[in-house]
């Protein structure tokens, strides 16, 4: 690791200003990548800006229709949730299926969505359930959020605050781990929502996308069934030395329909 | 540049003058000499340098030093009281859960804060929980085994 400065803000105006005004400034939420990284030496900040100590983006929320997660809230807090197993259930779950125990005593939603490794959890819900991702400056729909691969909407300097997800009538999330880091090889998040069906696949492309084939499948009837004979194109799937493209486009069809007979319970 | 880290070690009120890249783990071995806390990997991998931070076990190779300014940090070392080994150390040493040890200490500090989520875990559940922790040697059965009884002594 480089030598870098740094610091420890208690309000969100402070942490804007500090990274503002370093060389080249980097938040830090729970470090579960970024350290990593840094130890690496594939990233050199001058200054990390910590943001644990912004009280106001740690904390969940459960009203009014929706569940709001602070930026800074850990993956195990939300898999330990009560109020979030009892309206999203599929949500808790999939933060419990991050990695492994100490990675969710540290890891954050919001460094999660920060970061959009493509074989991330989070992006899965988020652009499932139509969630929608509050900043410093604004508010972005996951439809607007993931744009490639380690590749956001977001601007220099501006903070993920917290994610507001509406509480669907239903929703499954399942996923097939690589066995060794437990990362996602494909996933999928399927959800009956107030504004019809989503399908969100992640860790199969370069980010997570919607799935219209599907979506528009189980729109008209919401079973495992309704999938069966959909294609998905391996020109737009990863191919690494995980899984071939050709492998995740198979996958996708077989989680997708997992997800679904989880959504129904 | 120099910061000021205070924390609470095992019980004990330390403070040191460190970089700010100093990670957690450096903080204990090289600058408290406390060595029961092992780098196996040091790529948020193996859990061989898992401790408790506030109660919750965390990779001390992946956690700044300065991220555990005003924390109650506990290490291996913090776990026998009045020289009497904590009952999942007991455990591990009556199941015979180690080999070379290397692994030990992060397995310990996993085990008793999965127990502390869930005092009776399934077997299933201790397997699950352990995914952080890797050994190379002993093949997992007897640290499982290990586990078992020390979530039972720890019941009382
Ligand atoms: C062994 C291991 C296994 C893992 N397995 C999985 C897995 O199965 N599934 C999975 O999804 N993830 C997995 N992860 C990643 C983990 O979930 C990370 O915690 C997460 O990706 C990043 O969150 P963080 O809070 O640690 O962020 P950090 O590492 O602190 O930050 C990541 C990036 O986000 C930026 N950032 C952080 N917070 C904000 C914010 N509020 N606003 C703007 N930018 C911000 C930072 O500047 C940085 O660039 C794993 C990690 C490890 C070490
Ligand atoms: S040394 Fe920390 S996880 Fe391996
Ligand atoms: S006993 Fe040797 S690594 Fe576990």
């Amino acid at each position: 690791m480089y030598a870098f400065n740094y610091h420890r803000p208690a309000s969100l105006a402070d942490a804007a200003k500090l990274l503002g005004s370093a060389t080249d400034g980097k938040f830090l939420a729970g470090g579960q990548t970024l350290l990593p990284t840094l130890k690496q030496r594939l990233a050199s900040p001058s200054d990390l800006v910590d943001l644990n100590g912004i009280a106001e983006l740690n904390g969940i929320t459960v009203s009014g229709g929706s569940v709001t997660i602070g930026a800074t809230t850990r993956h195990a807090a939300v898999a330990a949730s009560a109020e979030v197993k009892k309206a999203i259930p599929a949500l808790a779950a999939l933060a419990g299926g991050i990695g492994d125990p100490q990675v969710r005593n540290m890891g954050t939603i919001g460094g999660s969505l920060a970061n959009n490794d493509p074989a991330a959890d989070y992006p899965g819900a988020v652009l499932g359930l139509g969630a929608t991702i509050h900043t410093s400056k604004r508010k972005i729909a996951a439809d607007d959020f993931f744009t490639g691969m380690f590749e956001t909407a977001l601007e220099e300097g501006e903070i993920i605050t917290k994610v507001e997800f509406p509480i669907p009538k239903r929703a499954g999330y399942v996923k097939f781990p690589n066995p060794a880091s437990r990362y996602v090889m494909v996933g999928a998040f399927v959800a009956e929502t107030a504004n019809g069906v989503r399908v969100a696949i992640n860790g199969a492309g370069p980010c997570a996308f919607r799935h219209k084939e599907m979506e528009a499948a189980l729109a008209k009837s919401f079973s495992a069934d309704a999938l069966k004979g959909i294609k998905t194109d391996p020109g737009s799937m990863n191919n690494d030395i995980h899984a071939s493209s050709e492998y995740r486009a198979h996958l996708v069809g077989v989680i997708a329909k997992r997800a679904v007979q989880a959504a129904l319970g | 540049m120099t910061i000021s880290v205070t924390m609470t070690v095992n019980g004990q009120s330390v403070t040191r003058d460190v970089e700010p890249r100093t990670l957690l783990v450096q903080f204990l071995r090289e600058n408290l000499g406390m060595t029961g806390t092992h780098v196996g990997c040091d790529t948020s991998q193996c859990g061989a340098c898992v401790v408790h931070v506030n109660g919750t076990s965390v990779k001390s190779c992946t956690i700044l030093a300065a991220q555990a300014q005003g924390a109650k940090v506990t290490t291996v070392e913090g776990l026998a009281q009045d020289g009497k080994l904590h009952p999942m150390q007991e455990a591990f040493r009556e199941n015979h859960a180690l080999q070379c040890g290397f692994c030990t200490p992060g397995m310990i500090m996993s085990a008793i804060d999965l127990v502390q989520r869930n005092p009776n875990p399934s077997e299933e559940t201790v397997r699950h929980e352990l995914e952080g922790n890797l050994c190379r040697c002993t093949g997992y059965h007897n640290i499982v085994k290990a586990v078992m009884a020390g979530a039972q002594a720890m019941r009382g």
